[in-house]
């Protein structure tokens, strides 16, 4: 028979090889919001693979009914699907736990023991490990597994599935890539950035390379300028122990915030396929100078009203040490030199306990070059502006100008509006279902690879360097505003931030 | 979920549209996040008196909801036309930062001679430049006839038909300059996809080439199913198909596969409930077979190895219900599977009448 399986053509749910998937953290945050509902969403619509196993590893002993316990209590809250019962207790017989802590050799023995166990004769299962914990244990698992021999190839395939952040600066990336790469090949490490299994994020290139109409406007000679935000309206809740040392920059804008810039900024690639789309993305990056300090800003929010409501500021949060300088806005003006983008200014700003929590791309274009209209008595005729929204309401705005009506020609802008909630019947599926599915099934597409994550730091530790050395002084915003007033010099002259 | 209506007697297609118009207007005024969801038009023509279950199955099918639906009881004796319209929003006040999405509804009342002018009815109540999807669940063919050439799609249901080779020929017919969307074919769908993944390792991959027997368990009323299941495996192998004969209520026969002869049997199973299929199972010349089973949590996997060596898993997946079903068949309106023509033609050469 063909090398291809002539019965997938026309099925939705593509077929993933059979998986032993081990999560690392398996008790933490993230496993009970996001990944745990996320395996149950797959279970519940028929795209787990037929043989599936979930081991479950963290540091507390429990025995294997208390850990499935904990996943029924995580996928009753957080999942998308109403639990079927049979369902749940289906997937929930195929869990089991093993407590190590991550630097005990032991461990991973007894968890290669249990690995080798789920293999059905004469077939082993794929492996996939999954690193839910704390970064700074990526390394160190990476490295234990393979001195366990979890990373043996012989007869399947082995992933390791790796969470943000990868590193803190550009040496420490680079040095967890080089422990990472010493026990896995660049093609089995899949580092998760959640925002590229966005359905809105991937609609980006959809929208771009699916429709003629955009493409020959997508260049320097049409585009004056291009923000993208992504606001938060919340403080820090209780994330104080991470965000103190990540900061604005390194917590969005390192990640994130870069790989927006990248599906909006590069060229077409020849095929939708991992190779093809991270080269040029990876061009992109590449095409990127690190911002002079003058061309960026730092904020932290002081004492303001949010929601009506007096609201602390970030030094009076809870667990923020006193005196602390960590950035909760971050503002960059980046500019990418290549033939199609040169001189267009890129601006992204970032921050907690903003007006409002939106995420969004603003490509506003040239104006006309003449103007045949009167305009008094009218807000007159603006720049086109194309709004590509993340959230909260996903969709695509184009802020036209048009005829108010009445006798005389006065023009206003209006918006022409696209949102997925009244134009698609489906649900999206959760970032995590289409990237754990993807990841088991080999397509690392929606991945970060080595050299991206090389480049955005890059172009992100002259930053840290600057601010660290005091070049750029720390601003303050009131909560529940727009941010600092300095970020209005990064847009240049006769240009302003869209009002969030 | 919150709802607004307008009604009247012995009204016309232009007195409906303009009530939705002002229905739209006024909800839109109150708050812009009311939002007309834009998806696709779906025109059901049914018997009045049915009109009730149908009407319930529609409101089963959860997100699924066609953005304007247009359903036409049909009522003998009927002279005049009486209408309802409604609005039906997903938050009765807008939620901060949220769009309410509001779907539309208009309910016809109709008698049996309206329905060859149906499209003079219908068509000023379909929202231009969305796609059209007819369902007519009680016959009515003059009706979708009447329809065809402002439609896109058509929803079937062969499952259930009197007559097997009857309801294939007909969803063929609409083939012709329709897109079908069988509901027949979408309770294959699950059972496709797992027998695609059992033999997607490559090393099961080769057996696809060996194929030496199926037998598909249906439901006494499902065997357009069972005959479409049949149709996708004989149409994605390249296997010409024989027709099948009856041996009591069992429909049993041959395809002609490269190498060899594939006895292809579909077979009633009195006991089940639910509309659609049972089991497959798949054997091969060298001795493998894969069976898949209706199972609690999902579908019970039986492979069976030329070793002799069985191994049993549960395939997981929740079951769709008949109101996922229809959902899933509105859902599918809006794709095109290019698989489902080839497995139908298959279908109709082992149901020849």
């Amino acid at each position: 028979m063909a090398d291809v399986n002539p019965l997938v053509e026309g099925l939705e749910r593509l077929p993933v090889p059979p998986t032993t998937l081990t999560i690392f953290g398996a008790t933490g945050d993230l496993a009970k919001r996001k990944l745990l509902p996320a395996l149950y969403n797959l279970a519940h619509e028929g795209s787990l693979p037929e043989r599936f196993n979930l081991i479950g590893i963290s540091r507390r002993p429990q025995t294997d009914d208390e850990f499935r316990q904990i996943a029924r209590e995580a996928i009753v809250e957080h999942s998308r699907h109403d639990p079927d019962p049979d369902v749940l207790d289906a997937l929930l017989e195929r869990l089991s736990y093993i407590g190590f802590s991550f630097d005990d050799a032991e461990g991973y023995v007894r968890l290669r023991a249990a690995v080798e166990a789920l293999d059905a004769a004469g077939e082993p299962l794929n492996r996939a490990f999954y690193l839910s914990t704390a970064p700074e244990y990526f390394g160190i698992i990476a490295t234990t597994l393979a001195a366990a021999g979890l990373n043996d190839e012989s007869g399947a395939e082995v992933r390791v599935i790796i969470e943000k952040p990868f590193g803190t600066d550009l040496a420490s990336a680079r040095a967890l890539q080089e422990v990472v790469s010493t026990s896995f090949r660049e093609r089995q490490i899949y580092r998760i950035d959640h925002y590229l299994g966005k359905e809105t994020v991937q609609n980006m290139l959809a929208f771009r390379f699916a429709n003629a109409m955009f493409e020959p406007l997508w260049n320097r000679n049409y585009i004056d300028h291009v923000q993208i935000t992504a606001s938060e309206d919340i403080g820090i809740g209780t994330r104080a122990g991470y965000y103190d040392q990540a900061g604005a920059l390194r917590d969005l804008v390192q990640n994130h915030m870069l790989q927006l810039l990248c599906l909006l900024c590069m060229e077409p690639p020849a095929a939708f396929d991992s190779k093809q789309v991270r080269d040029e993305k990876v061009k992109v990056l590449q095409a990127i100078r690190p911002p002079a300090p003058g061309a960026t800003v730092r904020g932290q929010y002081a004492t303001g009203v949010s929601g009506g409501e007096e609201v602390a500021g970030y030094l009076d949060e809870e667990g923020v040490p006193e005196g602390s300088a960590t950035e909760t806005y971050a503002a960059l003006r980046l500019e990418v030199d290549n033939w199609r983008w040169s001189g267009v200014p890129i601006v992204l700003r970032t921050g907690k306990r903003l007006a409002r929590k939106v995420t969004e791309i603003a490509v506003q274009l040239k104006p006309v070059p003449h103007m045949a209209f009167q305009t008094d008595g009218s807000v007159g005729v603006e720049p086109n502006q194309l709004i590509l929204t993340m959230q909260p309401d996903e969709g695509v705005s184009l802020r036209l100008g048009a005829k108010i009506p009445g006798a005389r020609m006065r023009i206003r802008p209006v918006a022409m509006e696209f949102r997925y909630g009244t134009t698609f019947l489906s649900q999206s599926p959760e970032a995590y279902e289409r990237l754990i599915l993807d990841a088991m099934r080999g397509d690392s597409t929606l991945f970060t690879r080595g050299d991206e994550v090389d480049a955005q730091w890059s172009i992100i530790d002259p930053v840290l360097d600057a601010w660290r050395a005091g070049d750029v002084p720390l601003a303050t915003y009131a909560a529940g505003s727009e941010g600092p007033a300095e970020a209005d010099a990064l847009l240049g002259e006769n240009r302003s931030w869209r009002s969030l | 979920m919150a709802e607004e209506v307008w009604a009247e007697r012995d009204t016309t297609p232009g007195a409906i549209e303009a009530a939705l118009r002002e229905l739209l207007n006024q909800r839109h005024a109150i708050d812009e996040a009311f939002a007309p969801a834009r998806v696709l038009n779906l025109v059901v023509i049914v018997d009045a008196a049915y009109a009730g279950e149908v009407e319930n199955r529609l409101e089963a099918v959860g997100r699924y909801h066609p953005s304007r639906t247009v359903l036409c009881k049909v009522e003998a004796g009927r002279r005049s036309l009486d209408a309802w319209a409604s609005l039906a929003f997903d938050d009765a006040v807008p939620v901060p930062g949220r769009l309410s999405v509001t779907r539309e509804r208009v309910e016809i009342s109709l008698g049996p001679h309206h329905l060859r002018g149906l499209a003079t009815i219908v068509d000023p109540l379909l929202v231009s430049d969305l796609a059209t999807v007819i369902w007519s669940p009680h016959g009515h063919d003059d009706a979708v006839q009447a329809l065809r050439r402002h439609a896109q799609v058509v929803l079937l249901d062969s499952v259930g038909a009197d007559a097997v080779d009857g309801a294939l020929a007909a969803a063929a017919e609409w083939a012709r300059d329709l897109y079908v969307v069988d509901l027949a074919w979408l309770r294959s769908t699950p059972w496709r996809e797992r027998l695609a993944a059992a033999f997607d390792p490559p090393e099961w991959r080769r057996g696809l080439g060996e194929i030496s027997a199926v037998t598909v368990r249906h439901r006494a009323d499902s065997s357009a199913s069972a005959a479409l299941f049949c149709g996708w495996l004989a149409s994605r192998l390249g296997w010409r198909p024989e027709t099948l004969t009856a041996h009591g209520d069992t429909l049993r026969g041959r395809a002609r596969a490269r190498r060899d002869e594939v006895a292809l049997t579909l077979e009633p199973v009195p006991e089940m409930t639910s509309p659609g299929l049972s089991g497959v199972t798949v054997q091969t010349a060298s001795g493998e077979s894969v069976a898949l089973d209706r199972a609690p949590g999902g579908l019970r996997s039986v492979r069976v190895r030329r070793d002799g060596m069985r191994s049993v898993w549960t395939v997981l997946g929740a079951s769709r219900g008949e109101s996922g079903i229809l959902g899933e068949g509105v859902r599918q309106a809006l794709l095109r599977d290019p698989t489902y023509a080839p497995a139908l033609a298959a279908a109709r050469e082992m149901i020849a009448s």
